[in-house]
């Protein structure tokens, strides 16, 4: 039995020289667990993500517009796939993931707490919150655990089009009747803000993040990655004559980025403390269908007994 | 609920043309083969990757242990002769 | 009526099965008994989707009105629609939705392997792309009808119910009317009531791989090649057709 201490200088041996820690790896408990609430979040936030797009698939206004959000949505479940891959390899059940999700031990995006109300909602929510989403899973691509990496690599390059088919929808909403420009207008008032926060607290309110990049798990800051965001954004809400409702925001011809106005950080704390728009309604349906599932997993399992393929 | 579950966890293989190597994709939830290619090939081969599909229950796969890797894997100086580097060719000899 | 005229009500008949098909398994987003199924079913729906698009472009252009595909699905009162009854019934639980997929893909199979000889190049062509599909959508069901039908004494239950309460729903997917007629004049179409007894004897012994009983009904339920539909279909068109209908002069 190697000794702790050598265990863990090889670990950050490896990681200090940007090589991928696998599973079958030593790791300290710390990097394990930290590790497993960040991917296990990270995919929950994808498939709580399907409800507030599945909203609006019965009521996509072209069969078009239809098969893409379908398509997308298809997709980010299949993201949610990987990434609970991803955190079984480090030795937990997708049994546990669940149950955490519905415990309110594991959380998930918190953007995915507010509603869609309007078609113009999903192109906002394709635009900003995958716009968003794609800055910080690009950054994640060179993150330390090798499965979590690779999920990320595959992850983003099916991502590109999730930000296209969004923008789409708002630019030809821009160009159209002015019943279409008000929802426009509406949709981005009400995305913008929570989708900056979406990249967490400012820098200097993030307590835990030594380890993170102590251990390569995350490769740049919160801020770094919202700036990111934001000056390819604004630039292409001009495009198509949005208006960023932030009066506060103005191009930094010093620094070469966009200052911008303050985040509401109450509403962030509110929201993401279960008082959002959305929160039980989300939990709620999560809950209502796995349990409602629950008899046709058990005949799945049943019957895989019965047929015993692998005569075990 | 003890009889619920997520099914077991299956290890996804994708062969992306014919003749190249099954390389890992990922892993799918399944209670049985069938459904295991199935879910394969609706979650890996989503945007028509894939001539074939190997699938098999995590539990199955045998994997080396990473302490054992001196052991297993010694790149060992003293068998050159298995890399073609080793060898000097002629000059002019083709297709060597 | 006209040969085109045929052609075309024929034609939205198929587009229209496809559409509200998709409708219905496109209502399980999110609501799948495992996520892997989630996606199994709305992969579906997309197939579904798809093949409402090829035939509702070419329907348009048969139809001659310069209608587009969108016309044709968000335009149109529930009395112009001619999909089957079956098709538009709630999703129920999960064995609803995949007895009702089986029995459908059965014959959806039959059907459209005889249209992929038609002698109309675009419904041969049209037809034979999805024939993979449809394969696939069957096996995924008929597979899921052994699972249920011998897993446990509850999904056992629930999908028994589920062949009898859609039984009487299956024998109006071999009607046939004057447009069948006169496509099956020109080698167009194909003849509907002989596909019944292979799609008899192949369900049949899908359900008794299954341990399901074979329903026993009275009478078949009827009238949707007349544009008469169940309730159903008011709603699923007031929820699918609400934003064009909304705003009338947007384009999305």
């Amino acid at each position: 039995m190697m000794d702790q201490t050598i265990l863990e200088t090889t670990f950050q041996d490896k990681i200090d020289k940007d090589l991928n820690i696998e599973p079958k790896d030593q790791m300290p408990e710390k990097y394990r667990i930290h590790l497993i609430r960040q991917i296990s979040q990270h995919a929950h936030s994808e498939v709580i993500g399907m409800q507030p797009e599945g909203n609006w698939i019965t009521r996509a206004p072209s069969l078009r517009a239809k098969q893409i959000l379908l398509a997308k949505i298809q997709d980010e479940g299949g993201h949610g796939l990987y990434l609970y891959s991803a955190a079984e390899t480090l030795g937990i059940s997708r049994e546990e993931l669940i149950e955490q999700l519905h415990s309110g031990k594991a959380k998930y995006s918190n953007i995915f707490n507010y509603p869609t109300l309007n078609w113009a909602d999903i192109g906002a929510v394709g635009w900003l919150v995958d716009g968003a989403a794609i800055v910080n899973q690009v950054s994640l691509q060179r993150t330390s655990y090798g499965p979590y990496a690779r999920a990320m690599v595959r992850i983003c390059k099916e991502e590109s089009f999730h930000q296209r088919q969004g923008y789409e929808i708002m630019a030809n909403m821009m160009k159209g009747t002015e019943d279409q420009k008000a929802m426009a207008q509406d949709a981005m008032n009400r995305w913008w803000w929570p989708s900056l926060m979406m990249f967490g607290p400012h820098d200097s309110d993030s307590p835990h993040s030594g380890n993170a990049f102590l251990w390569k798990i995350k490769r740049k800051s919160n801020d770094e990655l919202r700036q990111k965001f934001i000056d390819k954004t604004v630039q292409q809400a001009e495009v198509i004559g949005l208006t960023i409702p932030d009066p506060d925001l103005k191009w930094n011809e010093a620094k070469q980025c966009y200052d911008h106005g303050k985040i509401n950080w109450e509403e962030f704390t509110r929201v993401i403390n279960g008082n959002g728009p959305c929160n039980k309604q989300r939990m709620d349906h999560h809950i209502k269908y796995h349990e409602e599932g629950a008899w046709v997993r058990e005949a799945a399992a049943a019957y895989q007994q019965k047929i015993n393929e692998f005569n075990s | 609920m003890s009889n619920d579950t997520q099914l077991d966890l299956w290890e996804v293989f994708i062969q992306n043309k014919a003749g190249g190597n099954h390389t890992h994709a990922g892993s799918v939830h399944a209670s049985d083969r069938q459904m295991a290619l199935q879910n394969a090939r609706d979650i890996y081969t989503r945007r028509n990757e894939g001539s074939s599909i190997w699938v098999i229950p995590s539990k199955y796969v045998t994997a080396s242990n990473p302490e054992d890797a001196d052991m297993l894997f010694d790149p060992s100086t003293d068998k050159m002769y298995r890399h073609p580097t080793f060898y000097v060719i002629p000059e002019g000899a083709k297709q060597i | 009526m006209t040969k085109q005229e045929a052609l075309f009500r024929y034609l939205l008949r198929l587009g229209d099965n496809a559409l509200i098909q998709s409708y219905r398994l496109s209502e399980w987003c999110s609501r799948g008994p495992i996520l892997e199924e989630d996606l199994a079913m709305t992969n579906i729906s997309l197939d579904y989707l798809g093949r409402t698009r090829a035939l509702y472009q070419y329907a348009a252009i048969v139809e001659g009105k310069e209608r587009t595909e969108d016309d044709l699905a968000y335009k149109r009162p529930e009395i112009q629609y001619y999909n089957n009854l079956i098709t538009e019934l709630p999703i129920g639980n999960f064995a609803f939705t995949i007895a009702r997929q089986l029995l459908i893909s059965v014959f959806e199979f039959l059907h459209y392997t005889q249209l992929s000889q038609s002698k109309d190049e675009t419904i041969a062509a049209i037809t034979a792309k999805t024939l993979k599909e449809i394969r696939y959508h069957k096996v995924h069901s008929r597979d899921w009808c052994y699972r249920l039908g011998r897993g446990t004494e509850v999904s056992h239950t629930k999908l028994q119910q589920a062949f009898d309460e859609a039984w009487m729903y299956t024998g109006e997917l071999f009607e046939m009317c004057e447009e069948d007629q006169i496509l099956m004049a020109d080698g167009v179409a194909n003849n509907l009531e002989a596909l019944l007894p292979a799609w008899k004897e192949e369900v049949s012994r899908i359900l008794a791989d299954s341990d399901i009983k074979v329903p026993n009904v009275d009478y078949m339920q009827t009238g949707s090649r007349k544009g008469i539909h169940s309730e159903n279909l008011g709603h699923i068109l007031s929820e699918m057709q609400y934003l064009p209908r909304a705003y009338p002069d947007a384009i999305w």
